[in-house]
């Protein structure tokens, strides 16, 4: 039995397992059963696929007897599907032993169980899948599962209507998606991929292909402006799998793309690069404000998830562009780094959609205003909470900044390009991812700060203590891989190699040579990093100044209450909020890209009304575009209505006059 | 005596140099302007006695504070000790200088700020959190001009190695726009960063106008002496870095001899002092901004930041 073999095994036991969830929902210890035997599956899959990755295995191929009679369902694991397939199933696994013990207080478990290991499954299946037919079918089972999922506590306020818009999204994205392959198969009706590859689509096929894919794709990723429903989707949906959805189902989005663009539309044009990098740009940004903005921990996670798959595309943007212009060694360089990220990017949302979830079932609050003081009552989840912070903020020595340091030293290789629209579009990139950095790591000091330290601002907050050995388990491995992908960048720098070798058709040098575990990306003159050394230095430097203080100066310690500048026991509630954390950044920002309101009615002296503090801030995408769109659709329904109240004679006459419209076009046609 | 030896025996004089020269930096900028205001101020060497006293008192800890709190202290200190020992600051080709390069330089002063600005909060006062925000605001807008002259400086020299650059500095690189550009920019990050006037006053405790010592406003004792010697190590960390960059003349080069180096530090003790006195001045001539100016005022320098790197992204080609 090969590797694919192995991992369609997997699949279809995933597959089995949520008919058996079915039926086994109702009794005890289902959740267990089926949550465990999910994360053997991942387990399994990601040995597979990691052995199929680090082995350099050749492609293999297999074609099943279902599916397209003429076609089949064919399946191929390759380099690039392997890496994401070791993304997914390590999301898989972690989120599959968090359910483990999270799963335990969910009330109507029936309705998660037999979604979860069918999500898992679709996700798997859309890597390993070789022609258009297998890969939309399984890019639906994805989507319905995961729908399915966020519909799982569809009783509270907004999940419905999180619902709603995520499935009109994701129906347009597969829409997307289908008319992109329908292009790429072309008038035969080639849609194994075999044959899209083989084939070289004229310029503006290919340029059509590319723009549906990127609404396709882009559309699942959370790309500016199809990004409106993911930050209502991830948080409606159960923690563990608001962590998939979010950590890995975006993953899979981005392969799409990195598929269609890199591998089935024919040689790059360097001017698809462009409104790649103008959008990636801009949904980091956006998605970074939006995340300031926001008071709700989950959904603050969820916009940062699409902050970072806005640095992704970005470095997916600058590999394309470095492909077309012949420069193979830069695109592997930021294909690398879009690769890395979106594997950073894996484990540290998942490990923190794990703590958000801990805090939630500790305390029963999402809103970071009901909550604080909990590093000190959550003591296990509020370290790999930290940890999970620092390492999305770009902190070294953690795994988020050696991908965006990557990215970086991707920008500066920008000069080389010969078209003057990508030079000048690269530094302002840079600029934006920079900018996009630095607010992120605001982001998270007001995520963590918040909710972790100060005081507690409810009852349930004082009252909140540490989840169960699972959900830590699979916090701790994530925050463990956090360090050590950042510790060790040269290791998972050469486990990318045969990944960007078979995109971009060159790789960065290989790491492992360089002396004392250092990161080069071009040459050691030109940049280098070395995680552990920087660990090292910060771990002994820190332990030695403690320690000569310590033993030189002075260790003594006394409690007592806070200073304050004198002002005595203040309440908890004079403490920094999330709304007036994010208050300077919003003058800032917030003006002109949310058209931010502050009103204040304060009550004159001797009046007993209370004060009102009143604010409102617009999300221009749905201002600008979605509600004008759903006007107009309604708009249309409304006059189209006239159409189901007509006579019999009326409506003859509508039908011929469609068919003689039919046929004029059809005599026009050339 | 080995090769090895001889560096390592530097990297280490560098490590405690900066240390040791970081009260020194404060205390002058000091003197210098209370004498501008016709004061007699402290002595030259009272912040060294301030943090030795400070060091010997015990530390006194809100109730509410968790062990983030007590942590942090050290965490800044390390990360702002580690971005300053990377510095060329008499000599280049430090042993450790390519274990990080500018943008890790960078992003280690992004972590101490952000253990810090967790640290204002983790008290749960209201100084600590108006603290902690005006900071995240003020970083947002300074660490990215910081990066794009990061990116002027890389393109200019062909690298992020900072000894590198600073070799290609002394090379002579010729007088250009971008660099003016570049300095500015710098100078405004600097101030901006060490909470100097105009955008912080490092000598108040008016509640209104403070937002580095808001944040630190709970700590006392040895955890207080830590981070005042960080911040201190921060101010000599970007004077340093200017130094090297705009003007590394007498650096010592990769493999120069031990006279060289000592001629170096001397140079290097005198172009602080130099620069200690520049920033007395600057800060006693001009009055502190409202706060909601000063994002005005840095995001000058990642505009000019900008421009300096675009002039350069359109103008040349990477070796």
């Amino acid at each position: 039995m090969n590797l694919l073999q192995a991992l369609l095994a997997c699949d279809a036991v995933l597959l089995a397992l949520s008919v058996v969830a079915v039926s086994a929902a109702r009794r005890g210890g289902a959740g267990t059963f089926v949550y465990g035997v999910a994360l053997a599956l991942s387990v399994a899959q990601l040995a597979a696929a990691a052995a199929a990755l680090i082995g350099r295995a050749a492609p293999v191929g297999l074609t099943l007897p279902i599916g397209l009679p003429w076609v089949g369902a064919n399946f191929r694991l390759d380099a690039l599907a392997a890496f994401f397939a070791v993304v997914v199933n390590l999301g898989g696994a972690a989120a599959s032993l968090y359910g483990i013990g999270y799963g335990r207080h969910e009330r109507e478990p029936g309705r998660a169980l037999p979604f979860f290991p069918a999500f898992l499954a679709g996700m798997n299946l859309v890597l390993i899948a070789d022609d258009a037919y297998t890969f939309l079918v399984s890019w639906e089972f994805m989507s319905l599962a995961s729908w399915a999922l966020v519909m799982v506590h569809h009783r509270e306020a907004g999940n419905r209507r999180a619902g709603f818009i995520y499935i009109v999204m994701a129906s347009f994205g597969t829409l997307s998606l289908l008319l992109a392959f329908g292009l790429l198969a072309g008038p035969s009706g080639g849609y194994a991929f075999d044959a899209m590859r083989a084939a070289t689509p004229s310029a503006s096929v290919a340029g059509l292909a590319l723009a549906l894919a990127l609404a396709g794709a882009g559309s699942k990723a959370g790309l500016a402006p199809l990004h409106v429903w993911l930050p209502l989707a991830h948080p409606a949906a159960p923690s563990h799998v608001s962590a998939l959805m979010s950590g890995v189902m975006t993953k899979v989005a981005v392969y799409a793309f990195i598929r269609i663009v890199f591998d089935l539309d024919g040689p790059p044009d360097w001017r698809w690069s462009a409104p790649i990098l103008a959008l990636g740009a801009a949904t980091a940004l956006l998605g970074v404000l939006h995340a300031l903005m926001q008071t709700d921990i989950k959904r603050v996670l969820a916009y940062s998830t699409i902050e970072n798959i806005g640095l992704i595309f970005v470095a997916i943007g600058l590999a394309l562009a470095f492909k077309a212009s012949g420069l193979a060694g830069a695109a592997a360089l930021a294909m690398t780094a879009a690769l890395f990220h979106s594997l950073n990017h894996a484990l540290f949302k998942s490990l923190l959609f794990f703590g958000a979830g801990a805090v939630q079932t500790a305390t029963g609050e999402r809103r970071m205003g009901r909550l604080g003081g909990l590093l000190n009552r959550m003591p296990a989840t509020g370290f790999f909470m930290l940890v999970g912070c620092a390492a999305i903020s770009a902190l070294p020595p953690l795994n988020g900044f050696v991908s965006e340091w990557l990215m970086l030293q991707a920008i500066l290789l920008g000069p080389q390009f010969p078209q003057w629209t990508l030079k000048l579009l690269t530094p302002a990139v840079g600029a934006a991812v920079a900018l996009t950095a630095a607010l992120a790591a605001a982001c998270f000091v007001r995520a963590f700060g918040i909710p972790f330290l100060g005081r507690p601002r409810s009852d349930e907050a004082a009252k909140a203590h540490d989840v169960d050995r699972f959900s830590l388990a699979a916090m701790a491995a994530l925050a463990l891989l956090c360090l050590a992908a950042g510790v060790f960048p040269g290791v998972v720098i050469d486990t990318l190699k045969p990944v960007a070798l078979a995109v971009t058709g060159a790789a960065m040098p290989l790491q492992a040579k360089i002396p004392w575990l250092s990161i080069a990306p071009i040459a050691e003159s030109r940049s280098s990093y070395n995680g552990l050394l920087v660990f090292l230095f910060i771990a002994a430097s820190g332990a030695m100044a403690a320690s000569a203080i310590h033993r030189f100066a002075s260790d003594a310690l006394r409690r007592a209450p806070a200073w304050d500048c004198g002002f005595p026991d203040s309440s908890p509630a004079t403490q920094y909020t999330a709304e007036s954390f994010s208050q300077p950044i919003r003058r800032v920002f917030g003006g002109f890209v949310f058209r931010g309101r502050e009103r204040l009615d304060m009550p004159a002296p001797g009046e007993t009304r209370p004060a009102v503090y009143d604010l409102t801030l617009r999300d221009p995408v749905w201002d600008g575009l979605y509600t004008p769109l759903g006007e107009l659709v309604g708009t249309i329904a409304t006059r189209l209505n006239r159409l189901q109240f007509l006579t019999i004679r009326q409506y003859l006459s509508v039908v011929f006059a469609a068919l003689v419209a039919l046929l004029l076009v059809l005599a026009a046609w050339p | 005596m080995t090769n090895l030896a001889v560096d390592l025996v530097f990297q280490f004089l560098q490590m405690t140099l900066v240390i040791g020269l970081a009260p020194l930096l404060t205390g002058l900028v000091r003197v210098v302007k209370a004498r501008l205001l016709r004061r007699r101020g402290p002595p030259l060497l009272q912040p060294y006695r301030d943090l030795a006293r400070l060091a010997r008192k015990e530390a006194i800890v809100a109730d509410s504070a968790s062990w983030l709190f007590r942590m942090a202290p050290y965490l800044v200190f390390a990360a702002t000790w580690v971005a300053a020992a990377l510095i060329p600051t008499f000599a280049t080709g430090l042993l450790f200088s390519w274990s990080a390069d500018l943008i890790a330089i960078v992003a280690l002063l992004g972590s101490a700020r952000f253990f810090l600005a967790l640290a204002g909060l983790d008290v749960g006062t209201s100084f600590g959190g108006l603290g902690a925000s005006r900071e995240a605001m003020f970083a947002s807008l300074a660490e990215p001009a910081m990066i794009v002259i990061v990116f002027s400086l890389a393109l200019i020299a062909g690298s992020t190695q900072l000894s590198t650059v600073a070799a290609a500095m002394t090379s002579g690189v010729g007088l250009r726009v971008t660099l003016g550009m570049a300095l500015i920019a710098l100078v405004i990050v600097a101030v901006a960063e060490n909470g100097r006037i105009p955008v912080d006053n490092p000598a108040t405790h008016l509640e209104l106008t403070m937002v580095h010592e808001a944040m630190i406003l709970e700590y006392s004792g040895r955890h207080l002496a830590v981070i005042e010697l960080a911040s201190m190590l921060k101010l000599l960390l970007y004077v340093s870095l200017i130094i090297c960059v705009f003007a590394p003349w007498g650096i010592a080069i990769a493999d120069a001899g031990i006279g060289d180096r000592l001629a170096g530090a001397a140079l290097y003790v005198a172009k602080l002092g130099v620069a200690g006195v520049l920033l007395g001045a600057f800060e006693t001539s001009i009055a502190k901004m409202r706060v909601f100016r000063a994002p005005n005022f840095i995001g000058a320098a990642l505009m000019l930041g900008f421009l300096g790197a675009l002039l350069l992204f359109v103008s040349r080609t990477l070796k």
